[in-house]
Formats: structure tokens, sequence, C-alpha cells
């Protein structure tokens, strides 16, 4: 029975390791690293939610009668272009830190900011 | 002809303005444009409040495909609502924003950053009109997105770590609403607010439907910065540009907060929301201690900026406090303070935005002498000030009232207190500004100051007379927030 | 008529661009304001026929809340407050105009500003037709006068100002609004209504917090121990002090406790719930504990400002017996005491600004230097007494039968042992400033003579006032006893 769910156990277990990293982690570009695969997990959500047991992929063509659900695939794609967006995004401020700073580790940028 | 298509221009115009002022590339240029469009949405806005009738809405149909299939966009009474409030904040603020911008920004920005600011003015409107609930997430991102970028363009380099840190934890707050939005489409099959508020009654307590209401409201309540998830939210208001301030904090907070009454009331429903006092017994807790902690936080801030960032995370709880009572006069007051803090934050971060737009910095050093050197703006702040504290015959008086009442009216007379324990504080974080301003002289040997010029002091003034005319005449404010009230528990049982 | 009201309640406000835009031209800029003085006055005097013949002209300005709106009506009280502060403006004005310039005041412009803000909010206080209206002008009043409180810029008056507004906004925001919040959620209404709105509506328990809410939440009433911004507020220039804390804004306050006890509660609920009672000990220990602190100041104007303390609580004390006999006491003493101490202000400013001198101990002889200052004085401080033929007797007396008829006798007690600590403090002042030698052989004393012609001229003119008050109370009678229901 639970088995049968793993798909869910696989999201849960992805999410939990991308939130700690986003939260352990004190390197900038892992938090990055952590938030995409805890994006991730997500689109594993999405996906696994529109997959019918024997379903194929819905093209209409003969002989196929179940089709998997097509709207969490299309709506999935926007979601990994929204978080391609925001990797760009961090990556870019992430760079920008380290000119500032010379260093993408948060305690060391802190400590700057406290000594300024 | 152009009426009917009125919601789609709404957020269509802004959206594809923004790609043309990258094109214009002059930073005077793209400001034209970037100001003409921040009107025009304005317009629409308040042309949409004209034409809803109460209690009813208006439909469109995205792109011709009609509901449940394609996206729809629907306007209600609320909707109309906070749109005015988002349009209004964002023509002002536009029409301020070139002397400020050319100041605190590198030339070779200025495109960009008016491109930005109308990409968060088309995401912020969009989260407003649209009625589907991915559609929803999309906006929320493209709002979040282009505010990070904002964010980061801000003189200091603390800005750029302060971006970072919003953009962390904005992402986790829109990755749980995903989450919650995936989990509710999969036990209904929808994403058409109005279908999914019509087919979760019939769930009942669902596990899975509770997962995505604590998936959603965890979410919201991180965009909203709701204490003690608002630690993005100081550092952020502070070290960004003045214009940009001032834009977020009269805006993006609002339609956070706008979206957890959407999912509370319209699509959960207070009944389920509410069942069992929890979330409610949760909300208020967090929003007092928000009151009264991030009101004490304040006081003790040096850099004015930031000040009143933590003054929002204050006013903010006022907000939540009034919705967590679940009843219409808290829902009244929660709704005229969204509209009243609103115009009160932007005009005080509008007043601060010329002092440093003329001094330099926003410290509480900066202020010195100020009032004699800049009486126009300094007057503009103390005027928005008051209303913060909540003087009679300002906006904020009508906010702080309702919220008493409605406290009083549960029967919850130690919260009406600690609201007006709230103001107390906001009076002292208030007046040390005021005092420095106006009591002590300019330092020695510092740069002469003269007043900020007309065209920023005109939108600051704009805001000011808001602020007193809505202290006086509420129709707008009371009058449509009390009907939305009743709309929004009218699903209650 | 009817354009009266709105036409005194405009007026002040209209001068306010007058004066700044006269910045540059002090004599114009003073005439403005003697001007606008006569004119409020006589307008507010116009209005006595019409409300002494038992009509309330109203005015509804907007409706900023459903059910509550920013209205004004005009009852006797408040004609009461209104012709006693527009005409002490009037003299208060003339005597500033000797004061600012003979004591070389920075920002006479500001000064003459804020003044006629406040002046504005007073009578917009006055006037209010409900409680609402009453907070918006009692705020209004509390914000337009800390930029005069805090007039000379230094330290001190920072700090001063600090406690003069934290006290006020603290009690107003924190008590008074809560209580008015808390009356509107009891009745769903908030206008002053003769008899009272609260009756049926409250338990007596419920009866005595809000009533101790409102005492407490008016801290302009300066009950203690809400008494502290008082004496704070002294740094400021000595008109302000006359006008303000003798006048306008101390008055205010003890109007707002009357105007409760009598539109909100009515005298019957006052009464029967043990309310008004148990709030007559804090009023007369306030009485007491007053002139006890008064004694022991050096500092003429502290000393003063003690004494305020004390004599308020007089009315808030009417107010509480909620009898005919302490409301017409405690509403005929808002006239008398406003006279004698103006008075007493007017003399310690002129004191100031011809001899430098700001404390008792310093006033040896000064009765034979300026003779005209000194006599007005005294006739200040015998008022303060209750000495006959002087005003403050005429109030008193109502309000020592009001305590007998409440058998009160603690009460009673506290009205008759209160005169002899007054003129404990009062004649000794009067003595050495009479009697003494002038204190010799301090050196770089400079020879002075009166103040300039504008001061003792309006300390005289209050002076005269405070006689005349004595023998010829009836306006002020007639319009009192209308609030109990006739003579």
């Amino acid at each position: 029975m639970a088995l049968s769910l793993y798909n869910y156990w696989i999201v849960i277990v992805l999410m939990m390791t991308g939130f700690y990293i986003v939260i352990r982690s004190t390197n900038l570009v892992k938090k990055i690293v952590g938030l995409n695969i805890f994006q991730t997990s997500v689109f594993i959500l999405y996906i696994s939610m529109g997959k019918v047991e024997g379903g194929t992929a819905p093209i209409v063509t003969d002989g196929a009668t179940a089709y998997s659900n097509p709207l969490p695939h299309v709506l999935i794609l926007t979601a990994i272009v929204v978080g391609v967006a925001t990797t760009a995004l961090g990556l870019t401020l992430v760079v920008r830190i380290k000119e500032a700073y010379g260093s993408v580790d948060e305690e060391a940028i802190q400590r700057q900011d406290r000594e300024a | 002809m152009i009426d009917e298509h009125l919601p789609v221009l709404q957020v269509v115009v802004p959206l594809l303005a923004a790609p043309m002022c990258l094109l214009l590339g002059r930073g005077t240029l793209a400001w034209g444009l970037a100001t003409a469009v921040g009107w025009f949405a304005l317009y629409v806005a308040l042309s949409l409040l004209g034409s809803v009738p109460a209690g009813g809405e208006i439909r469109y149909a995205l792109g011709g495909w009609a509901a449940p299939w394609g996206i729809e966009y629907r306007v209600d009474r609320l909707d109309s609502y906070v749109l005015v409030i988002v349009a209004a904040v964002g023509a002002l603020v536009l029409t301020y924003a070139r002397a400020s911008v050319a100041r605190e920004i590198a030339r070779h920005q200025h495109a960009a950053f008016y491109a930005a600011l109308l990409l968060c003015l088309a995401g912020l409107l969009g989260i407003v009109i649209t009625g589907d609930a991915f559609n929803l997430f999309v906006f929320l991102e493209i709002s979040s997105l282009s505010s990070y970028a904002l964010i980061s363009l801000g003189r200091d380099r603390r800005a750029l770590t302060a971006s970072y840190q919003y953009l962390i934890m904005g992402t986790l707050g829109a990755t749980f609403i995903l989450i919650g939005v995936g989990l509710l489409y999969m036990v209904t099959g929808t994403l058409n607010m109005l279908d999914l508020a019509e087919r979760l009654p019939a769930l009942g307590d669902n596990r899975t439907v509770l997962a995505a209401f604590a998936f959603l409201v965890v979410g919201i309540c991180l965009k909203i910065a709701l204490f003690p998830l608002h630690l993005w939210l100081p550092n952020a208001y502070a070290y960004a540009p003045s214009v940009v301030t001032a834009f977020l904090a009269g805006t993006a907070t609002k339609v956070a907060i706008y979206v957890l009454l959407r999912f509370l009331f319209t699509i959960f429903g207070a009944g389920f929301s509410f069942s069992g006092m929890l979330l409610s017994a949760l909300l208020m807790v967090l929003a007092l201690l928000g009151v009264l902690v991030a009101s004490t936080v304040a006081i003790f801030q040096n850099d004015v900026k930031r000040m009143l960032a933590y003054s929002s995370v204050a006013q903010i709880g006022y907000i939540v406090l009034g919705i967590s009572l679940v009843s219409v006069t808290g829902l009244t007051a929660a709704l005229v303070h969204l509209f009243n803090h609103a115009v009160m934050k932007a005009a005080l971060f509008l007043a601060l935005g010329a002092v440093v737009y003329r001094v330099g910095g926003a410290r509480l050093e900066d202020m010195k002498g100020l009032g004699r050197a800049m009486p126009l703006t300094l007057a503009a702040f103390v005027a928005g000030g008051l209303s913060l504290i909540g003087v009679p015959l300002t906006a904020g008086f009508i906010s702080k009232w309702y919220l008493v009442l409605a406290a009083l009216e549960a029967g919850w007379w130690p919260i009406a207190l600690l609201v007006l324990i709230g103001s107390l504080l906001a009076v002292v974080y208030v007046w040390r500004v005021v005092e420095t301003a106006y009591m002590q002289p300019r330092p020695a040997g510092a740069a002469a100051v003269s007043e900020a010029p007309w065209h920023m002091l005109l939108p600051i003034w704009a805001l000011v007379v808001a602020n007193v005319w809505l202290g006086i005449d509420t129709d707008l404010t009371v009058g449509i927030a009390g009907g939305v009230a009743v709309e929004l528990l009218g699903g209650a049982p | 008529m009817s354009a009266l009201l709105p036409a005194a309640m405009l007026l002040p406000l209209v001068a306010v661009p007058l004066i700044v835009l006269l910045d540059r031209y002090p004599n114009r800029r003073e005439a403005v304001s003697l001007v606008t003085g006569g004119l409020l006055f006589a307008l507010v005097v116009a209005l006595v026929p019409d409300v002494a013949a038992g009509g309330r002209p109203a005015w509804t300005l907007a409706e900023p809340l459903p059910g509550i709106a920013l209205a004004f009506e005009v009852e006797p009280l408040g004609l009461i407050m209104a012709l006693v502060a527009s005409f002490l403006w009037m003299v208060t004005t003339v005597y500033s105009i000797g004061y600012m310039r003979g004591h070389h005041e920075k920002h006479q412009t500001r000064f003459y500003a804020f003044f006629a803000i406040a002046i504005a909010s007073t009578i917009g206080a006055a006037f209010a037709a409900n409680l609402v209206t009453l907070f918006v002008f009692y705020e209004a009043l509390t914000l337009s006068t800390f930029p005069l409180v805090t007039h000379a810029g230094t330290d001190e008056a920072r700090r001063a100002g600090r406690t003069y507004l934290g006290v006020l906004i603290g009690s107003s925001i924190g008590l008074l609004l809560l209580a008015i919040a808390w009356t509107w959620n009891l009745t769903g209404s908030v206008t002053f209504t003769p008899g009272g709105i609260l009756a049926g509506h409250a338990t007596d328990g419920t009866v005595l917090v809000l009533y101790a809410l409102f005492l407490f939440g008016i801290g302009k009433a300066a009950l203690m121990p809400l008494h502290r911004w008082l004496p704070a507020a002294m740094v400021a220039p000595t008109p302000v002090s006359a006008l303000l804390h003798a006048v306008a804004v101390v008055k205010i306050g003890v109007f707002s406790v009357l105007k409760v006890s009598i539109y909100i509660f009515g005298p019957a609920l006052l009464t029967s719930s043990g309310a008004g009672m148990a709030l007559a000990y804090v009023a007369a220990t306030t009485i007491l504990l007053g002139s006890l602190v008064a004694m022991r100041q050096d500092n003429l104007k502290r000393l003063l400002a003690y004494s305020t303390v004390s004599q308020l609580s007089y009315i808030v004390l009417g107010a509480t017996l909620a009898n005919a006999w302490g409301i017409v006491g405690g509403s005929l003493h808002i006239v008398m005491h406003a006279f004698g101490k103006i008075t007493l202000f007017f003399c310690a400013g002129a004191i100031l600004v011809a001899s430098n001198k700001t404390r008792v101990s310093q006033l040896d002889g000064i009765g034979r230097r300026m003779p005209w200052t000194l006599g007005a004085f005294t006739v200040g401080a015998l008022s303060m007494v209750g000495v006959p033929p002087l005003a403050g007797f005429v109030s008193k007396w109502y309000l020592l039968l009001g305590s007998i008829t409440a058998e009160q006798y603690f009460v009673v007690a506290v009205i008759i042992v209160r005169p002899l600590l007054n003129a404990a403090y009062f004649v000794p002042i009067i003595y050495v400033a009479f009697f003494r030698p002038p204190a010799s052989g301090v050196h770089g004393e400079r020879e002075y003579g009166e103040a300039p012609l504008p001061m003792v001229a309006a300390l005289v003119a209050t002076a005269v006032l405070t006689v005349t008050l004595f023998f010829y109370p009836d306006w002020a009678l007639a319009l009192a006893e209308q609030l109990v229901g006739g003579p």
C-alpha cells in the first residue's frame, strides 16, 4: 500500500533534501541548488499526478483507450520556465555579490556587513 | 467596444509596455512611457471599479476560451478595489520616479529599471484580476522576479544580499503555493477559482485538501511577511531604491493579503478555513506579536527607511488581525487598512525618497534640521506619520476605529487595548523623526539643502491629500470594504 | 443665523494663511491676529441669545463613518467654553504682542499661526456634537500646541515636549479612544444627548470602569497621576502658558469631563451606579496633593501649574458629584478659574519680561517697581483662594453646596481646607512683593519698571474682570442652569 504511492515518497524525500540544503548551507550557490531540488520535487508531484494507469501520451491515435492528463504537464512546463528564470536571477545575484564582497559564503558576508 | 476588453487591457498593456521600455533605451523616454502606462492602468482600474455591480462580477474569457478550459479573468468588487490600490500607487510612484531614479541608479540601467517596474506592476495586477489558481502563481512569480531585480539595484551592496534573501524566501513561498494549487487540482480536477469553490465543500475534511490548505496558508503568509515570516522584508525595503520601496510597500504585500483573502474566503470558504478556531487563533496571535514586536524594533532603528519597513510589518499585523476576527467589522477593518496603509506608506516612503534625493541618505542624523530646509517634504512626512499613528481626520484613524470596534464586538477588549498600544509605539518612532527634523539644527559644515523639486512634491502631496480625504470621506474605502466583507463572509454558515 | 456657527469655526483657520503670508510685516500680522480675535468673540457672542432662548444651532460637516458624523451643536456648556476661550484669545493676543517683542522671541510667525490653529481646535471641541468630533479636535489641540510648547527649541523644551505629547497622546489614544469605541459598541451612539445615552446599556461595574477610562483618558484634565505634562509644559513662552494652560488646553480637558458626565453618562446614572462618587475621591485627592506640591515650588510658573492641577480637579469634582449644584459649580469654575489664572500667568510673564525673574525667592520688593502687575497678581491669587468679592468664590460656593447635597463630608472637608493651603503659598508672595525691601547688594541688578504697555493693559483688564464676574455672574449662571434644567 505504502509503496503503491512511491511517487509521493520520492517527492517528499526530494523536497526535504532541497529544503534542508536551503536552510543549512551557507554557500549561496549551494542554496540555489537546494532551491532547484525543492522546485523539482514539485514538478514531479505535478507530472506524476497527471499519469493515468495504462494511459498513453495524449495524442489521438488508433487503439488508445486511455490518455494521461496533459494539463499538469503543460502547467509544469510553465513552472519549469519560472524555475529557470529564478535560478538565472539568483545566480546573477550571486555573481554580483561575489563582485561586491569577494565571497559567496553567507557568514563571511554577514561579518563584512557587521564590520562596515 | 474597448470597454468589454478592459480586464485584459489592465494586464496586457503594462506587460507589453515593459519590453518597449527596453527598446526605447533612453531613460527619459522609458520613464514617459512607463508613466503613461501607469496612468492608463489606473484609468482602467477605476472604470472597472465603476462598472462592477455590487455583489456581481465581470467575467472575461481570455482568448475566447470559455472557462473551465480557458483562463478566465474575473473582476468582482474586491478585485477592483485592490486593482485601484495597486494602480493608483503605481501611477503616482511612476510619476515621481524620474528624478529619484536618475539620482540613485546608474544611467545605463534606467530603461531596464522601468521595464522591470512595469513587469512588476503587470504581475501584481494580474494576480488580482485572474480567476485561475495556476495563472495566479505565474503572475506571482512575474511580480516577484521583477521585484528581486528591482531591489538589487539599490546603491548599497547590501541591496544584493537583501534581494538574494528575498529571492530564496519568496521562491520557497511561491513553491508552497504551487504545491497547494497542485494538490487542489488533484482532488478537484479544476484550477478555476469558482469551480474550486463549488467542488471543495463536497470533499469535506479530505486530508489532501487539508494539506493543500496548509501549504497555501504558509506560502501566502511568507509573501505577506506576516510575523515571524517577515525576515526578508526589512532589509529588502531598507536597501532597495527609494522608488522601489515606495512601490512595493504600497502594493506587493497588499496583493499578497488579497491572495490570502481569496483563498481563505472565496475558495475554501470561511466555514472551512476557520472551523475549529485553530487558524483564527494562530493568525491572531501572530498578528498581535507582529504589531508589538515590529513596532518596538522600529523604535530602535537608526535608518528611517528600515524603521518604516518594520512599521510595515506591524501594519500587516493590523490587517491580518482584522482578518483573524472573521467578522464583517473585522474584515472591513482589514480591507480599509489595506487601502489606507498603501496610501500612507507610499506617501512616507516617497517623502523619504525626496530626502535621499537632496541629502543623500535616510539615516536619522541625515534628517537633522530638515524641518526648516525642506518644509514641504517634512510636512508631508509628518502628515503620513500622523496617519500611521491613527490621529483623527487621517485615513489611519478610520482603520484603527474599525479594528478596535471589531475587537470589542468579539468581546476581546484586551486586543483592542493592544491595538491602541501599537498606535502609541508608532507615536514614539514617528516622533523620533519629527524631533530630529524640527528641533535639531543641521550639523555644522553640512551642505545646504533645498526643498525637493515640484515634480517630486506633487505626487507626495497627492498622497497626503488622499490620506486626509480618506479620513473624512470614507465612501470609497469603508463603503466598498463593508460590502466586500459581507460578500466574503456570504458563504460562511 | 445658521451661518454663525460655521463662521466661528472657520474664522481662525482663515487667519492662519494670512499670518503666514504676512511673515515680514509684524504689525500687519499682529493686526490680523487681533481683528480675528475680535471678530471671533463677536461671532460667539452673537450665538448667545439663540442658545439662551433654548435654540441649539447645529452644523454637520461630513460623515466619515456610518452613523458617526463630524458634527457640531452649540449647547450652553460649549458656549460658555467658547466665550471664555475666544475672549481670552483676544486679550492674550494683545499681551503676546508685548511679550514676544519685549522678550525678543524668534519664529513669531510660527507662533501666531499655531496659536490660531489651537484656538480653532478649541472652538471645534467646544461645539462638538458627539464624542468622535470632540476627540478629533481634542487631538488637533494637542498637536497644534506641541510646537508652541517646544517653541524655545532647547533640550529642555524637547524633553518637556516629549512628556507633554507622551502623556496627552498616550492617555487619549490608549484610554479615551478605547472608551469611545466601547461606548459606541454598547449603545450604537456617540452623540451628546441630554440625560445621557448609557443608562440601561451597561451594568454598574461597566459604568465605573468606563467612567474611569474617560476621566483618566482625558489627560488634559490633569487628574493625578496624569498631571505631569502640565508643569512640564511650562517651558513654553508665557502667553502660551497663559492661554493654553490656563484656558484652552486644560479647560478643554475638564470641559470634556463635564460634557461626558452630563451628556454621555447622565447625572442620574453616575449617582445610581456609584461611579461618580468613586472618582470624586480621586479628584479630591488631586486637589489636596496638587496644592501641597505647589507649596514646595520656587519657580513661579511651576507653582501656578500645580495650582492649576489642583483647581482643575474642582471642576472634575463638580462633574463627579453629579447633582445640580455640582454641575453648575463646575461649569462656572471653568469661567472663574480661567480669568483668575490667566491674570496670574500674565503677571508671571510681565515679571519675566520686565525684570528677568522667574523664581518666587527673587520677588522681594518687586511690588514697588511693578505696582500694577503685582496688584493684578493679588487679585488673581485671592480669587484662586476663593475670597469674596472675587470670581473664584462664586463657583466654589456652588461646589460646596453640591458636596453637602451629595453628603460627601470628605469632599466638604477638602473644599474647606484647600483654600487655606492655597493661601499658604499665595499670601507669602504678595507679602514679600509689597512689604519686603528689594534685595540689596545684588550686583548687576538692572533698573526696571513695569512691563510693556500691551502686557500691563491685558493683565489689568483680566484682573478687573475677575472682580466684575463676582458681581455679574448672571450670564454664565443662566447658561449653566440650562444644563440642569432651569434655575
